[in-house]
């Protein structure tokens, strides 16, 4: 943590610390704190009167349904982005993992759409499935499904669903590819002298190998669809049709920001706080156990 | 690969193949998107090879009024606000996360970890569950549609005072000792020593952080009422609400392209920095 060997105490130390502490404070800490006790407080429609109410707002928010509703659907985003991401990442890398030359190709091939930001993503995956022009409602046609998602929250869950995971491959593809990368060769090798093929092998050396990471993942995941997703669901379906696509991080900003309802807003800041906490303690818990690279 | 099998790695290929023709069909069909004209992308099927008007589309959406009924601004001028956005949250970011990590590991001082402690919670608090509060305090302190309303609430970095604290701790003890025999005060120290030993790591950071910056969406929504101040990922949200009474597909195409071929070229150009940034500051 400390230095054995270090420089004494003296003003310069605070002087280095003081940018960072100011910044925190202001518009870390401070907003936070304000988040709390907002949500303790109820706001008439015009700003008059405001009334302290301790639990009254979770209270509120606990027995609403729409919130309640949002809290699921959010969790079955979220598991459906992990999945669906990380199994297509697990088997590229499994893939990628054998061939011997060109595995960096692949690599630069795969890992870009990282840097495509959600919102962008979101456009991309909107511009493919538009009902009117779009390529893919078309093709459905062809087979007779129609295909509409500003009508059919199912369809439009699906599509914000497969815009979110596509560009979290690129960051599951890397992590799996380095976690297969630093296994022995020297257990695969004599799994194959054993008579262990390639699916045994996977099944029962590479897959256990990297569970770490792939629990490592699981965390980082989640926490990508519960708080980076705005941006693809904002460009394309604000949340709707008929809430089917609000996520908890899109019900703040509507609450607060469109419906003006800031205890409820603050409310719902205060529980993802939580959330957070939650799980960046599960990820420091078990981030020793990880394989290194 | 362990044994031989010919059908395997040619399996392998074409999974691999297919695997990248998936990741990249949704950017392919925005390039042919753009290089079409307008009206061409109005009919059913729209077209999957690009077109003759890419460079007139790009003219036109770089220095021309850009979408019509929209109130964006001129697109080269958002690309700039982004640049500016993106360039200033890295820099920052890393300018006050080395200077922490270095009071905290080189110095001991009265509330050393108090400061540790303060700078750790940070990593609880993302934007998102903060937006409302951040905001008024960002209203209050009249810093709406500034560059520095912006970026300086996204630049106070846990992860990076992590990293950064990691690295100094492997720099040997006998450095700081025989710099201290040479007469090297703490700041000689720092710019001397400190800063050269972990000049990968700043790069490293450097392009993960500048990638964060260029896509921050939410906080410019927020932020940027003037249209002066919109950055290029924000203003795609404005052209697609447009899109549904004059659709100008290749328009939309050609600045949603245009607004992802920085942090791609960063990635790609900086692959190897950008895979240590990753794998360093588990985000």
């Amino acid at each position: 943590m400390l230095k054995r060997v270090h420089f004494p105490a003296s003003l310069l130390p605070y002087l280095l610390v003081a940018p960072q502490v100011i910044i925190t404070l202001i518009f870390f800490i401070w907003p936070a704190s304000q988040a709390v006790y907002q949500s303790f407080l109820i706001e008439d429609a015009f700003g008059f009167s405001t009334e302290f109410v301790w639990f009254e707002n979770f209270e509120y928010l606990l027995q609403d349904d729409h919130y309640r509703d949002s809290f699921g659907r959010t969790i079955f985003f979220s598991a459906a982005v992990a999945f669906l991401s990380m199994s297509f990442a697990l088997i590229l890398a499994g893939f990628a993992d054998r061939v011997i030359r060109g595995s960096t190709t692949y690599r630069t091939l795969l890992i870009w759409p990282y840097a495509v930001a959600p919102v962008l993503a979101g456009a991309l995956f909107l511009f493919m499935f538009n009902p009117t022009i779009g390529i893919f409602p078309y093709l459905l046609e062809m087979v007779g499904y129609d295909w509409n998602h500003y009508l059919n929250g199912s369809q439009a869950m699906f599509l914000v669903i497969i815009a979110a995971a596509w560009k979290q491959v690129a960051y599951n593809f890397l992590f799996y590819l380095a976690a297969m990368q630093s296994i022995p060769r020297s257990i695969i090798e004599a799994a194959a002298i054993d008579g262990a093929g390639p699916i045994r092998r996977f099944a029962t050396i590479i897959f256990p190998l990297i569970s770490p990471t792939t629990f490592f993942l699981l965390v980082i995941n989640a926490v990508y669809a519960f708080f980076e997703t705005f941006g693809i669901i904002h460009a394309v379906t604000q949340g709707g049709p008929a809430n089917s696509t609000t996520t908890l991080v899109y019900k703040v900003y509507n609450d607060g920001f469109i419906g003006l309802d800031l205890g409820g807003s603050a409310a719902q800041s205060v529980i993802l706080m939580f959330l957070v906490i939650v799980m960046t303690v599960i990820q420091f818990r078990f981030i020793e156990k990880r394989v290194q690279y | 690969m362990v044994e031989n099998r010919p059908l395997l790695s040619i399996l392998a290929h074409i999974v691999l193949l297919l695997g990248v023709a998936i990741v990249a069909l949704p950017v392919w069909i925005t390039f042919v998107g753009a290089s079409h004209e307008a009206e061409r992308m109005l009919q059913t099927p729209i077209p999957m090879l690009p077109g003759d008007q890419f460079f007139v589309n790009l003219r036109q959406t770089l220095w021309g009024s850009g979408l019509e009924g929209t109130n964006t601004a001129p697109v080269w001028m958002m690309l700039m606000n982004s640049m500016v956005m993106a360039l200033m949250i890295a820099i920052g970011k890393i300018a006050i996360s080395l200077l922490s990590a270095f009071a905290i590991v080189y110095f001991k001082f009265p509330f050393r970890m108090g400061f540790f402690w303060m700078i750790f919670i940070t990593l609880m608090l993302p934007v998102e569950v903060r937006i409302l509060p951040t905001f008024e305090v960002i209203a209050d302190l009249g810093m709406l549609n500034s560059y520095w309303g912006l970026t300086v609430p996204l630049i106070a970095s846990a992860t990076a005072t992590f990293m950064f604290r990691q690295v100094f701790l492997t720099i040997p003890d006998e450095m700081l000792e025989s710099a201290r025999i040479d007469g090297a005060g703490p700041m000689r120290f720092f710019w001397d020593i400190v800063i050269p030993l972990s000049r990968t790591n700043i790069a490293a950071l450097f392009v993960i952080l500048f990638i964060y910056g260029w896509n921050q969406y939410l906080w410019p929504l927020l932020i940027t009422t003037d249209t002066d101040m919109m950055t290029i990922v924000v203003s795609i949200k404005q052209m697609l609400e447009a899109a549904e009474q004059s659709p100008q597909w290749n328009i939309i195409m050609m600045t949603a392209l245009l607004a992802m071929i920085p942090p791609i070229f960063v990635v790609i150009a900086m692959q190897k920095l950008f895979v240590q940034g990753l794998t360093e500051t588990d985000k």
